[in-house]
């Protein structure tokens, strides 16, 4: 029964599946909200299309009329073929997914750089080395920065920690006094520069922040604070799903309808949207101390989760000096934007020239920050080992049952190099082979991979697709597929076409 | 047709090769061929100095005990296998003096191949098996498929072509590999014992099919078996031993009758 299913599954079908899979799930994730996109570039699946002809139409330069003798051979034995591909879409998506957890974690380390925008350039002491390093300034820096040329604004951020205590119930519904270590970020107070975007706010609005002893504070830890809390009740991500059967039922009713897309109901983000501001609204307005302050949460935001698993407090930076014990120094970082029409980088390097402070673009700072823990942190490295071993597993398993498929058919080449095929067509055949075999497992390998990430967005799971993963597993399943040709075509190379005449 | 019963063949110095006045009709001239396998202690001789001729428009047959160089000399004749010395002409040409590339070119053109395993493709269907020599000569699939099934409808296999070769009978399975040997219209076939995984009927059925399409006045056939109940179906009969050609035989007359159909024109 399964045998005839499967048999009824055109090698064509296959090879469109493999083409199509990355390209849809990538275009999904384009489309999802709230993903982070800077990892997968728009043009992958075009680039894949692109060296799928290339590889494709190489491969049938040397093959001429023998290629459907060489796909027939690939897709005959229908049990080989799939347990090919597995094993190169296992490969592909083992590189791809562990290698996104990898830059996941990576990119976690400097989360507080990237959350911040508006911003172009941190400006910090000079022996600062990454984000959560930090060095007291004295004001005047602040002062310093904003005359330099080329800046059109500069702000102050206080980054440091915070003991905070409170009184709540626990999970036994007794009274619980909880004190948490907290990340307190203090924002500039005018502009607020430094607070998270407005759509990460959940509860309550930017502006509330200038209210009295007023806090922002960070969804993700907040059971640590609140055990008492029904958690089992906080919504949930709506999973892939709920997502794809959404869209679905839109496209569907639209069709039926023609209905517009603003009279139908709310997406399933939004609704959890709407249900995270319903459940989260309760902690608004609840009292909490550092240093012997009051505190009152006046929003809830969703910060981007760092290697810390300390909540993320906001203030304002003129208010954080009462939350921590006394400093003589209190400015963390100056946050500048550069004026229009100059370059980030050249006006960093006029910075530290004038005042001899440490000036990164984001993105540098955020590089260095990563490079700081991939260099000093066992976290990164074992993880990168895991990774690696990862790679290793899947480039044997993948090379192995390839190279088993070309053995057991050396007699078939032999047969037809009797017959007069040359060595480049029989060449050609095992490298049409390992073209449709390897783009199959990488196509759907990744996007697999994808749609692990789509499933664990926004939860745990640190999974963020850095574009350079997509080539990397492609080059491994590139050099997969012909170190396994190499060997193949080796053995036919020197294969004597007179085996034939042996039993 | 010409008659080669002469037995003027059988007084000349060596019966393997021909005499003057039927130097023409030889596709196949051999002479001195040598081939070894192994160094040192295991050094075999497979072929020990033969010299042999082959006509056009006969069957001619190796036959000898197991391990004599029956299969090796057929490699050598066919271009799949280099001898160490002598010279290997075929239809005039000194093919063991080609290139490998132009050898596997004359291959494809010239030489039809059947097998004792028969190596059929298993992917493949029996028309698509046929055809391969034809797209090996550059033909498209479907013009190459449509000329197999010719072939195949020929020797009594039209309503197989469809048939994957798991799906056929050995009997079935060595007439696609007939046809597959055929499809090209090749000057030389060769053949290795190509009954010997068939049971006798079966075999005699393949042989009296093989004699049929394959025989023709400008193509020579070889087939080297060690099967004495098919030996009558050869014109000429090459008996090897031990890496020598050790006697050629005409076949008798008595012989040719058991060999149905022989009257039927297969000089077509
Ligand atoms: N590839 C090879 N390597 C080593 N010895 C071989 C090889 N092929 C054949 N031989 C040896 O050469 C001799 C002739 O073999 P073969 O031509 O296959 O005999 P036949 O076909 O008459 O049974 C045998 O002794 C065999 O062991
Ligand atoms: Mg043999």
């Amino acid at each position: 029964m399964t045998d005839r299913v499967i048999n009824t599954i055109r090698p064509s079908a296959w090879i469109l599946a493999g083409v199509s899979t990355p390209l849809l799930l990538v275009l999904m994730i384009l489309k999802s909200r709230g993903v982070p996109m800077l990892g997968i570039l728009p043009w992958n699946p075009l680039l894949y299309a692109g060296a799928a002809l290339v590889a494709i139409f190489s491969a049938l330069l040397f093959t001429q009329q023998m290629s459907w003798i060489a796909l027939k051979m690939l897709t005959g034995d229908k049990a080989k073929f799939f347990g090919i591909v597995l094993g190169l879409t296992f490969a592909a998506l083992l590189i791809t997914q562990q290698g996104s957890i990898f830059c996941g974690l990576m990119r976690r380390t400097a989360g507080q750089v990237e959350d911040i925008r508006g911003a172009d350039l941190w400006v910090m002491d000079a022996n600062v080395r990454y984000v959560d390093d930090v060095k007291p300034m004295i004001e005047s820096n602040l002062y310093r920065v904003r005359g330099v040329e080329g800046v059109e604004w500069a702000v102050p951020l206080y980054k440091g920690n915070a003991r905070l205590k409170l009184k709540t119930i626990g999970r036994d519904k007794k009274p619980l006094d909880v004190i948490e270590q907290v990340i307190l970020l203090g924002v500039d107070d005018a502009s607020l520069v430094g607070s998270p975007p407005p759509e990460r706010i959940l509860v309550g609005s930017l502006t509330d922040l200038r209210k009295t002893d007023a806090l922002l504070i960070d969804f993700n830890r907040l059971p640590k604070l609140f055990p008492g809390e029904q958690w089992d009740q906080a919504p949930a991500m709506p999973g892939l799903r709920q997502k794809a059967g959404d869209s679905i039922s839109r496209w569907i009713t639209n069709l039926a309808s023609r209905a517009k897309s603003s009279e139908s109901l709310p997406t399933p983000d939004e609704q959890y949207r709407a249900a995270q501001r319903e459940f989260y609204k309760r902690f608004v307005g609840r009292e909490v101390e550092m240093n012997d302050h009051r505190g009152i949460i006046v929003g809830v935001c969703e910060a981007t989760r760092t290697f810390q698993s300390n909540p993320v407090v906001y203030t304002m930076y003129s208010r954080a000096k009462q939350y921590v014990p006394r400093e003589r120094k209190l400015l963390s970082y100056v946050l500048a934007k550069t004026a229009d029409g100059v370059k980030p980088g050249e006006v960093a390097e006029r910075i530290a020239s004038q005042t001899g402070l440490k000036a990164r673009t984001s993105w540098e700072f955020m590089k260095e920050t990563m490079w700081y823990y991939f260099q000093y942190t066992g976290i990164p490295i074992n993880f990168g080992i895991t990774t690696l071993l990862g790679f290793l597993v899947g480039t044997a398993i993948a090379g192995q049952t390839f190279y088993n498929f070309t053995i057991e058919n050396l007699k078939q080449f032999g047969s037809l190099k009797a017959m007069g095929a040359t060595n480049l067509r029989i060449v050609g055949m095992i490298l049409l082979q390992a073209t449709v075999v390897g783009l199959l497992g990488y196509g759907l390998g990744v996007g697999l991979a994808t749609l692990f990430g789509i499933v664990s967005q926004g939860g745990e799971l640190a999974f963020f697709t850095w574009w350079p993963v997509l080539p990397i597993a492609g080059v491994a399943i590139v050099l997969i597929c012909v170190l396994a040709s190499i060997l193949c075509i080796r053995r036919v190379m020197v294969l004597e076409p007179a085996v034939v005449f042996r039993g | 047709m010409e008659t080669l019963t002469d037995h003027t063949v059988a007084s000349h110095q060596s019966p393997a090769i021909a005499p003057p006045e039927l130097a023409g009709n030889v596709a196949v001239k051999i002479r001195g061929v040598t081939k070894h396998f192994g160094r040192g202690e295991q050094r075999v001789t497979a072929l020990n100095g033969i010299d042999w001729d082959v006509y056009k428009g006969q069957m001619s047959m190796i036959i000898g005990p197991s391990g004599c160089g029956k299969t090796t000399l057929l490699s050598v004749i066919a271009g799949i296998l280099n001898c160490d010395s002598g010279s290997v002409n075929l239809f005039g040409e000194e093919v063991s003096r080609f290139s490998d590339g132009r050898r596997t070119k004359f291959r494809s053109v010239n030489i039809g191949f059947i097998f004792q395993q028969y190596n059929l493709l298993p992917a493949l269907t029996a028309a698509e098996n046929a055809a391969i020599p034809l797209v090996i000569g550059g033909w498209s699939k479907s013009r190459a498929v449509a000329r197999a099934c010719e072939v195949l409808e020929g020797l009594g296999m039209g309503k197989k072509k469809e048939s994957f070769p798991s799906q056929l009978s050995g009997g079935q399975q060595q007439r696609v590999a007939i046809a597959r040997s055929l499809v090209h219209s090749p000057r030389l076939l060769v053949c290795d014992e190509p009954t010997a995984a068939l049971d006798h009927e079966t075999g005699l059925t393949v042989m009296e099919m093989l004699r049929k399409a394959a025989v023709r006045p400008d193509r020579a056939v070889i087939v080297v078996t060690h099967d004495n109940r098919v030996f009558h179906f050869g014109d000429r009969i090459a008996r090897m031993d031990d890496g020598r050609m050790v006697e050629v035989t005409e076949r008798t007359a008595e012989e040719a009758v058991l060999v149905s159909g022989e009257q039927d024109d297969v000089a077509a």
